[in-house]
């Protein structure tokens, strides 16, 4: 475990994202806090810019605190992110698995079934299952999670099948394991490198989509989020520019920071790699 | 003057390293016409010396000092220009892996074609490609110049390599273990090939290899590497029948010696253990979406008895099956057809839970020593996983654990470690040890040394001769080598393309082979005519 | 792949992708039914003013009062002779409406397409080859800065810098209403509206593009192949041309097939963003009015180019990759 935290400490970008996303978590936790009351109630005069009034980083349309709007936006970004992401996870962890370990036609099945998912254009797909389902945090976490899973498929099918074949897995059906055990012990916690790197990346498109659909007017209308600010700000962005350009840079680093954290992850557990591209 | 001539070179590994040069005050002639065999064990450095002759080091190595004079000129000191010039026109390489040194894009006349024209020598392509494949024995060198490499075998491939390399006739070729992914058939004829064109050319040759054989086969001179070292040069009659060094001997100590004759028959009982009556296994190779499918006989109408406390043999080369046969006797693939009688009970039809008592009784050893232990289990681990797997309480699967490991020669401490921290010949003992755990009255060993380097290998097969003495282990020893299974095996049953061609003594079986398949395979034994000294006074259990 | 073989291959992957179509056609009317509430009311969209007359002509027409598997059918059968239904908002059949629209978004992602396949590939190259270097360090800091920044947010910033504080492009719609253009000029300011939506929709891809060329090169770069050119005396520059690029290039093929979706799914919010005339734009304001028909429609549609573009992928693939038959 501690080589494991030397190696993730000594991609400094890795550290920088670390940092960040827990400024992000912390700001996410302590919103009620630093802003307390709804994010939603007028503050001050609409329009103001940033520092006056007492307001850090200005007013919206109708006096609203954008920076109080960031910080609570941290909270649905988050739990968007991460939820959507572990349900991703689950379709295409278990889907993958079944596909990589058995075989045969079962993973034809899963492997045509994910292909059609792949060649759906996901944003339109996401778009559509909120519209239709009406928009709440819970359609929105069904809809990414729906449009994310196939790539996790594929890479745990990828893995389950190169460990399948692997002479350890062999040696253990020989003993007399049971699948199911062999499937825990010996090839999951093997394949669980590239799940785990995958996974902040994928948590990182989350935030990305949330944003994007409630930019397009499709999030929780009861929860104040990065996208909606910043689709608010627009028409008025000649007036005020500070309203889409905030939420804006908070997506951004919240963004950055998940990669960095995910490239540093796959440097800390595939040091072979890390040494290969190294040598360049 | 010598066509090449090494002096004090010395690279230097990247920090970090388990020791500071890779190699170290390399002195090596050699001259026009003559094969100078370089070799040694894995990790030797033999490689390295190649790769720095040619100046094609891996980013990262650097040439700490020394000269590699080539017709004079000092190779380390030519502008990369000039060097480049040279590469391919007087200096030529080939590889160790012949299905990945190829452009998978691109035609392998065009890849040929190629060397011609980065030379200047373009025009002729046309004409000489042909030539060049028709030299180096190629069938119908036209349609194979069109073909893309993925449509050649390996031993095919390693043809092109070689007229590629020898395309624009150069003064030295440097073969860097050019036979070692290859069948023994295919290996001798790329090595008669090689000698042929060195001979007809008067090229000087550089061959690198880890196969002492391969050496008696092809070398006018030897040099021995041993770890960054050259620790023996000298005529190849001298250093292979009078070898000075304690290294050179030990090393020539361990080869298989592959003569039956020279071990006393063992006596086995008549009581049968394992019979198996035309099993059959065919691979379906699926055809995509609307695509034909494609039906390939892995095993054919294999028969086979083993006796109790006998080791049969089963030889031949890559895709005869061999493995697919031990692979079905133990469940890891289901045959279609035939009988497997364990013990008077037939095992081939039985469901996964009918099978669970038969696990104990039957157990298997791997191949590849890096690939057969869960990296993230501990050894202690692995081995009492089995019995605990059966029942066997926890505790006491443990305490068997620890005795196993003494059995194979491990210290008791390798308990809490993980494979990572052991060498291949080690991980190799606790492979076998996972197998004894469940106490199995037959082993299945598919290839368990041919991954592991000579002198290892000699250990390994040391251990499993001991333990089958005292255990009363019956073994079926799946190997392409048949150095190794005259050495260690009563019987052999002689595998190609899914079919038992020959099955007897071994003695008898290489003594006077029968079938003309058998008779190819022994005759492709490198270094058939060269009997190894027999060393004296060297403990080999001291090297790994 | 030898070109006798492509006849084949073309047909059996025609037919796969015609079942595609099929799959999205059922999936578009489990969407319908799957909606809370009444299908019909999905189709004519939840106004709620809906007249109970013209629901009941709606339910008659679609055969909603009929078994499922009939109504599957006539679904079917409409969207094979492609009737995507009426859009009872603007009165005009959804073909039409997207037939309309589909140049507009044909020319916006055609454009990003171009720069992020060439812009990407190229800087992807340029840093494989300089790895390590500072060069390296930018490209791969600028590829990882805009493949974490939002499309629609950079489309804004463009428009403040570019727009508001330079007043150097246009930032709405595809030309100038106001004047009334014809052949070159009117050319020229479409291509300057151009300029900002396809630059926003393009530098998302280009970033990926470029990290995927970067890291493929350094693998090829690594393989046996190469040492043999290096070997025979290939002058540096050709082994790049020759044997690395070209290897590096098949996985950037496969992968541009796989975010074809992607990249229409983003002209979306570029199109909202700069209020360019295409299906994206079609699809927000049929957001804002909830007429379903219109995005069942334009989700069918997108998905059809999705799927010809994948053929196209395909076929490139087979043509560039001798191996195809043997794996596929």
């Amino acid at each position: 475990m501690s080589a494991f935290l030397r190696r993730f400490a000594r991609n400094r970008g890795a550290v920088v994202g670390a940092v960040l996303l827990v400024l992000v978590i912390g700001m996410a936790l302590f919103a009620p806090l630093l802003f307390p009351g709804s994010p939603w109630d007028m503050a001050g005069a609409p329009f103001q810019p940033p520092g006056e009034d007492g307001m850090l980083l200005g007013t919206d349309s109708l006096g609203r605190d954008v920076a109080a709007g960031i910080a609570y936006g941290a909270q649905v970004s988050l739990i968007v992110g991460a939820v959507s992401t572990a349900v991703a996870l689950l379709i295409g962890v278990a889907l993958g698995a079944v596909a990589g370990y058995l075989g045969g036609w079962a993973d034809d099945a899963i492997m045509r079934f994910t292909e059609f998912f792949q060649t759906i254009p996901s944003f339109v797909l996401a778009i559509l299952l909120v519209a239709i389902f009406t928009p709440s945090i819970a359609s929105i976490i069904v809809a990414i999670a729906v449009v994310s899973w196939p790539p996790v498929t594929r890479v745990v099918r990828a893995e389950f099948l190169s460990l399948r074949n692997r002479e350890f897995v062999q040696a253990a059906e020989v003993l007399g394991k049971r699948p199911l055990a062999i499937v825990l012990t010996d090839i999951l916690p093997n394949a669980l490198s590239p799940i785990i790197v995958l996974a902040s990346l994928m948590t990182a498109t989350a935030i990305l989509l949330e944003s994007s659909l409630s930019f397009l007017g499709l999030g929780d209308p009861n929860m104040m989020s990065w996208g909606f600010l910043i689709g608010s700000g627009r028409s008025v962005i000649r007036l005020a520019w500070w309203m889409s350009v905030f939420p804006g840079l908070a997506i951004f680093l919240t963004v950055l920071a998940l990669n960095l954290v995910g490239e540093g992850l796959s440097d800390a557990l595939n040091p072979r790699l890390r040494k290969r591209g190294a040598a360049h | 003057m010598s066509l090449l001539e090494v002096s004090g070179l010395t690279v230097a590994l990247p920090p970090g390293g388990d020791r500071p040069n890779a190699v170290e005050g390399i002195d090596l002639t050699l001259d026009a016409g003559e094969i100078l065999c370089v070799v040694g064990e894995s990790g030797s450095g033999k490689s390295m010396t190649a790769n720095a002759t040619m100046r094609l080091l891996a980013p990262g190595l650097a040439v700490r000092s020394g000269s590699i004079r080539f017709d004079g000129r000092d190779l380390l000191r030519l502008p990369e220009e000039e060097m480049r010039r040279l590469r391919g026109a007087r200096l030529a390489m080939i590889f160790q892996e012949p299905m990945t040194a190829l452009n998978p894009l691109m035609r392998v006349g065009d890849q040929i074609a190629e060397a011609l024209r980065v030379h200047g020598a373009g025009n002729d392509a046309a004409r000489r490609v042909p030539e060049l494949l028709e030299a180096v024995n190629l069938p119908d060198p036209r349609a194979i110049a069109r073909s893309h490499p993925f449509r050649l075998s390996g031993g095919q491939r390693q043809r092109v390599m070689i007229a590629m390399a020898l395309a624009l006739e150069p003064a030295l070729l440097i073969a860097d273990e050019p036979t070692t992914a290859l069948d023994v058939t295919t290996q001798k004829q790329i090595l008669t090939l090689i000698r042929e064109i060195q001979q007809r050319r008067g090229t000087g040759v550089m061959f690198i290899t880890h196969d002492f054989g391969v050496v008696a086969e092809i070398a006018d001179r030897v040099a021995v590497m041993q770890r960054g070292r050259i620790v023996e040069q000298g005529p190849a009659a001298q250093v292979l029948n009078r070898p000075e060094h304690p290294y050179t001997r030990a090393l020539i100590a361990a080869v298989p010696q592959g003569h039956a004759a020279a071990r006393p028959a063992r006596s086995v009982s008549t009581e049968t253990i394992l019979q198996l009556s035309g099993v059959r296994k065919t691979y379906h190779r699926a055809g995509g979406w609307f695509g034909k499918g494609v039906a390939v006989p892995a095993v054919a109408d294999a028969d086979l008895v083993l006796h109790r406390g006998e080791t049969l043999g089963v030889v031949g080369e890559s895709g005869s099956g061999k493995s697919t046969l031990a692979r079905c006797v133990i469940r890891l693939v289901t045959p279609e057809q035939g009988e497997i009688l364990f013990g008077g009970t037939d095992l081939r039809p039985l469901s996964r839970n009918a099978w669970m008592p038969y696990r104990r009784q039957i157990q298997m050893v791997f191949q590849d020593p890096f690939a057969s232990l869960n990296p993230r289990r501990t050894v202690g681990e692995a081995i009492a996983e089995g019995p605990i797997t059966h029942g066997v309480p926890r505790d006491t699967a443990l305490a068997k654990a620890r005795e196993l490991l003494s059995l194979v020669q491990l210290p008791p401490e390798a308990m809490n470690r993980y494979p990572h921290e052991f060498s291949g010949g080690q991980r190799q003992r606790i492979g076998i040890a996972r197998a004894l755990a469940m106490e199995p009255q037959l082993l299945i060993a598919d290839e368990p040394v041919s991954a592991l380097d000579v002198s290892v290998q000699a250990q390994v097969l040391a251990l499993l001769t001991d333990l089958r003495e005292r255990l009363g282990l019956t073994m079926l020893f799946i190997t392409h080598d048949l150095r190794v299974a005259a050495e260690i095996c009563d019987r052999v049953a002689v595998m190609q393309r899914g079919r038992i061609v020959e099955q007897g003594p071994t003695e008898q079986v290489f003594r006077s082979p029968r079938h003309p398949y058998t008779k190819a395979l022994l005759d492709s034994v490198p270094g058939r005519g060269w009997v190894p000294p027999v060393a004296h006074g060297i403990d080999l259990a001291k090297s790994e | 792949m030898d070109a006798s073989r492509l006849p084949g291959f073309l047909l059996r992957r025609l037919l796969k992708s015609a079942l595609v179509i099929v799959a999205i056609a059922i999936c578009n009317f489990l969407l319908i039914h799957a909606a809370p509430g009444d299908p019909a009311s999905v189709i004519a969209g939840q106004s709620g003013s809906a007249d109970p007359q013209f629901m009941e002509q709606l339910r008659h027409q679609f055969g909603l009062d009929r078994p499922l598997h009939v109504q599957l059918g006539i679904y079917l059968r409409d969207v094979l002779t492609l009737d995507l239904g009426f859009s009872h908002r603007q009165q005009m059949p959804v073909a039409t409406l997207i037939l309309d629209r589909l140049p507009a978004t044909l020319l916006l992602t055609g454009a990003a397409f171009l720069l992020a396949v060439s812009g990407g590939v190229a800087l992807g190259a340029l840093a494989a080859r300089r790895a390590g270097t500072w060069a390296d360090s930018a490209i791969t800091a600028l590829a990882l800065t805009f493949y974490a920044t939002p499309l629609f947010w950079v489309g804004l910033m463009l428009v403040l810098l570019f727009s508001v504080q330079l007043e150097w492009l246009p930032s709405f719609g595809m030309s100038d209403p106001g004047l009334d253009l014809h052949g070159p000029a009117l050319w020229w300011d479409v291509a300057q509206h151009l300029v900002l939506p396809a630059l926003t929709l393009g530098l998302f891809y280009l970033a990926v593009y470029a990290r995927l060329t970067r890291a493929t090169m350094l693998e090829v770069a690594d393989q046996d192949f190469v040492k043999t050119a290096r070997a025979k005396g290939v002058p540096e520059g050709r082994i790049l041309r020759a044997h690395i690029l070209r290897n590096a290039l098949l996985p950037v093929i496969t992968f541009a097939g796989i975010q074809a979706g992607q990249l229409i799914g983003g002209s979306i919010l570029v199109e909202t963003v700069f209020a360019w005339p295409g299906i994206g734009r079609l699809a927000f304001d049929a957001l804002l009015a909830r007429d379903y028909a219109v995005l069942l429609g334009v989700f069918f549609c997108t998905s059809v180019m999705v799927i010809v573009l994948n053929l196209a992928t395909d076929l490139l693939y087979a043509v560039v990759d001798p191996r195809v038959e043997v794996t596929g």
